[in-house]
């Protein structure tokens, strides 16, 4: 192309040689075009991968069975829910291994059984009194190290003072193992256990509610509004400054920064208003704001959507303006306009930065009972497990960011389809 | 209680309908021919009823905290509030709320007691007065509803004037939302400019803000220069851009130019969805999978890298921009005439070269918009830093080591702290504002430019 004003004639040897350094710059481009696809999917493979890998392992909890006598002695039913329920299971364990003589071993054979332990225990006896001064089996969850020495990935070939867990320790869980007291369950405390300290009874039941709370009002809020701001702009606004206002408004506040409105809503909703920190409440109305935008402009479109003729249709015979809007286009159009909306909440569900803001990332062993209590949600359970030390919360937060990743698809694939099983093309 | 409100107020509004629509009807029964028909006597009574009583109760909810603060704290003995600093006032106050609602530690003093039985009596006469309140509002106003029942009354332009300043007052929502974040970020940040002079915070070339919190803290002295977490931020920003922008125009490049529809039909989906990854997932990739992996390649090399450099953030930022860019960029170049595309290749162009030397030149202005939107995410994005970036400000351009950003400065200053007395939570409205209003003039100049560039064209 940029070439001196006399060309090579056509045919003659230098042409036929710019001729091939033309194509091969084009198969460069071409080239490079298709290793820049190749990028992008291959960083989404890794990101997938690199999540299943590691969350896989946390959709299965290793549990140890383990057979309790209920000593009278210790457990005194006038006394209950007291009791001195450790004391019960270090001695059961203690019997399975007559070995550990001294206090501290007693104390380290306990430190197989997850913290929890004791609490499903005194579950059981008060939930049946009988049970004093019998044996029962129980089955608990193992502590964090165990359940990774159970998943491999505790490394037995390391020297001892680099592990987690010394010789004794391995042995006494091998020697559990062997006599088939392991197993390895679903682990479906992940979804109906609230959060805990503990990686291995942590849940994320209090972050589902949570986010379903948030997500409710930010839907209760946002769908309304928005829906009658889109009306307003797109069938009965007049064309002038006011309106374009408005406009600029509403396309600026999809592109403000969501930390902003964190700090809006700690600033305004908190601050002044004092509404209660850490709430879904909170976070819902925030998460509203930021969701509107994208619920106005998807109606503002599916409300463009809608050919002039059925307006006309309904205009000519003798319908208001508003009887146009309320009874033809608005029905018409609301498949595009859930569509937007659905893909709106979506983008709530994962946005995390104002939710911590406002404190949704206390920590709270409950599930929320409403959207006024205290709660996470899925993004900022995620945040906070990211942020703990414990091995056992790498894989955990993997399996969170799954389960939520798991949601979006849903979220996404339900407006897919009501994009195709309803919206009409006209 | 509020729930039981709203259900009196649903139970008024379904009332007052079918009171004027049963009215309505009955004139028209009578032989008289009514301007509208009896769904909009109806309706207009529905909504003088539900609009001025929901808007009372909503006013009520949001002031009765604050009211019952304000009387509790002013009931309070004089001798208590003495020489108070606001910082104190909300501890006491969060003191009583705690003892009001049952949760006691320690040993509260006899006033904290009473204080917190006041409030919680205060709490239960307002949401006793709140029935008869909604109950006698609803009422008048369904009698005067009532009253304007008639064959001449034009009910139906009515209704539609109600509902049409409802839907303006909607859009208005957008404009308030503006507003809002404009006044909380001004006001805080004014507060804050009166603690630290606006100069030092605009040419300090030191982020420090650990102060102490009490008088006997050994900390620093508290430092607030913006510089170093500028540069931290644009340094992560130009990483983002130098991973996003050549990957996302060559792929715009290809999927519009060469790909074949199959790869399309793949292609676009995958780059929907790394668009649609929620932050927090791109945060915890950078630092399960790019961080530990950089810092083997940097060991492998000899090269010495920070474990949470600021390659790690922005690469991972970078990655989450590759969509963003590339449709932008994709639509930028399917704006541009076909006649140009076709008058090039007919020239006999390749097709690599109508693509560089035609099409990109003239689709240039809108990609050169997306590119500044995108500017303007990566300097705003917040959970990637939080997770993979540093947080101590250090004034270096050498993309290996640690750096911090405006947006971590604000979540690390925010969480678990809401005192808005010290000048460390209220530097973080002032870094939210000087955010708010870069990301603010970006996206203006950018969506400016993308929409004077497409209508060039159409």
């Amino acid at each position: 192309m940029n070439n001196s004003s006399h060309s090579p004639v056509i045919g003659s040897a230098p042409a036929a040689l710019r001729l091939r350094q033309r194509k091969r710059n084009q198969l460069l481009l071409q080239g490079f075009g298709a290793s820049a696809i190749l990028l992008a999917f291959v960083m989404l493979l890794i990101l997938v991968g690199s999540l299943l890998y590691s969350g896989y392992r946390a959709f299965t909890q290793t549990h140890v069975e383990i057979s309790v006598h209920i000593d009278p002695e210790i457990i005194d039913a006038e006394k209950l829910p007291r009791g001195n329920f450790r004391r019960l299971l270090q001695n059961s364990l203690v019997a399975e291994f007559p070995d550990a003589g001294s206090a501290k071993d007693k104390k380290q054979l306990l430190q197989i059984l997850s913290a929890s332990a004791q609490f499903e225990l005194r579950d059981l006896i008060l939930s049946d009194l009988l049970v004093i001064g019998q044996t029962v089996q129980l089955r608990v969850p193992v502590s964090d190290p165990y359940d990774q020495l159970n998943k491999g990935q505790i490394d037995r070939e390391t020297p001892e003072q680099h592990r987690r867990l010394n010789d004794r320790q391995i042995d006494w869980f091998d020697q559990l193992r062997r006599g088939g007291a392991v197993s390895a369950p679903l682990n479906t405390a992940l979804f109906t256990n609230p959060d805990s300290r503990f990686p291995e009874i942590a849940g994320l039941k209090g972050a589902l509610i949570g986010s379903f709370w948030a997500l409710l009002v930010c839907f209760l809020l946002s769908f309304p509004v928005g829906i009658g701001a889109a009306i307003y702009l797109e069938e009965f606004a007049p064309r002038n400054r006011f309106s374009d206002f408005i406009e600029v408004n509403i396309n600026n506040l999809a592109a403000v920064p969501s930390v902003v409105f964190g700090l809006l809503a700690l600033a305004v909703f908190i601050g002044w208003f004092g509404l209660p920190r850490s709430t879904p409440l909170v976070g819902g109305m925030t998460l509203a704001l930021m969701t509107m935008p994208t619920v106005i402009i998807a109606t503002r479109a599916a409300l463009k959507s809608i050919p002039g003729s059925i307006r006309e249709a309904a205009l000519a015979i003798g319908a208001s303006k508003q009887q146009v809007v309320f009874g033809h286009v608005l029905p018409l159009a609301m498949p595009g306009i859930l569509t937007g909306t659905i893909i709106g909440l979506a983008q709530a569900l994962g946005e995390t930065a104002p939710l911590l803001l406002i404190g949704m990332n206390a920590f709270i062993t409950s599930a929320p009972a409403g959207p006024l209590d205290s709660s996470t949600a899925l993004p900022t359970q995620i945040f906070i497990w990211a942020d703990s030390p414990e091995r056992g919360f790498v894989s955990r937060t993997s399996a969170a960011i799954l389960v939520l990743l798991g949601f979006l698809i849903a979220m996404n694939s339900l407006a897919i389809f009501l994009r195709s099983r309803f919206e009409r093309k006209w | 209680m509020t729930i039981a409100a709203f259900v009196l107020l649903l139970a008024m509004v379904a009332s007052a309908y079918v009171l004027n629509f049963r009215a309505a009807a009955a004139i028209r029964a009578g032989g008289t021919k009514l301007h509208s028909v009896a769904f909009y006597h109806g309706s207009f009574a529905a909504l003088t009823v539900a609009l001025p009583v929901f808007c009372m109760l909503i006013f009520w909810l949001l002031l009765q905290r604050p009211v019952v603060n304000f009387i509790t704290m002013n009931g309070l003995p004089a001798e208590i509030l003495a020489g108070l600093g606001t910082g104190e006032r909300q501890l006491l106050l969060a003191e009583i709320q705690s003892v009001a609602s049952g949760r006691i530690f320690g040993e509260p003093g006899a006033e904290i007691i009473s204080a917190g039985e006041r409030m919680n009596s205060l709490n239960r006469t307002a949401g006793l007065l709140m029935l008869p309140a909604v109950l006698a509002i609803s009422v008048i106003l369904a009698a005067v509803s009532r009253r304007t029942v008639g064959a001449g009354f034009r009910a139906r332009p009515a209704t539609e004037k109600i509902t049409l300043s409802v839907m303006l007052f909607c859009a208005f929502v957008a404009v308030f939302t503006t507003v809002g974040i404009i006044a909380s970020l001004l006001v805080e940040s004014i507060h804050f400019f009166s603690l630290v002079p606006l100069t030092e915070f605009l040419f300090g070339m030191n982020w420090e803000p650990q102060i102490p919190m009490r008088e006997d803290q050994v900390a620093a002295e508290g430092a607030f220069g913006w510089i170093p977490v500028l540069v931290g931020t644009l340094l992560i920003m130009l990483v983002a851009l130098a991973v996003a922008v050549p990957v996302g125009l060559l792929s715009a490049i290809y999927l519009h130019e060469f790909a074949a529809a199959r790869i399309r039909a793949v292609a676009k989906p995958v780059l929907e969805i790394l668009a649609g990854v929620p932050t927090v997932v791109y945060g915890f990739f950078a630092i399960l999978v790019i961080a530990p992996a950089l810092r083997s390649f940097g060991t492998a090399l000899g090269l010495d890298i920070a474990p949470n450099t600021a390659l790690a953030a922005g690469g991972v930022m970078g990655i989450m921009l590759i969509p963003f860019i590339s449709s932008f960029a994709d639509d930028a170049l399917g704006a541009v005439p076909r006649q140009l595309r076709d008058g090039a290749l007919a020239l006999g162009a390749t097709r690599a070269e109508t693509m560089l030397q035609v099409l990109f030149p003239a689709a240039l202005p809108g990609i050169a918009g997306g590119i500044l939107l995108a500017v303007s995410r990566a300097i705003g994005e917040t959970m990637i830093v939080v997770m993979a970036a540093g947080l101590i400000a250090k004034l270096t351009f050498n993309p290996l080591d640690s750096v911090t950003t405006v947006t971590v400065q604000i979540m690390t200053l925010l969480i678990g702290d809401t005192s808005f007395d010290n000048p460390k939570t209220l530097a973080a409205f002032a870094l939210g504002l000087m955010l708010f209003l870069v990301t603010l003039c970006i996206n203006v100049a950018a969506l400016r430019i993308v929409r004077k560039y497409r209508e060039v064209y159409e």
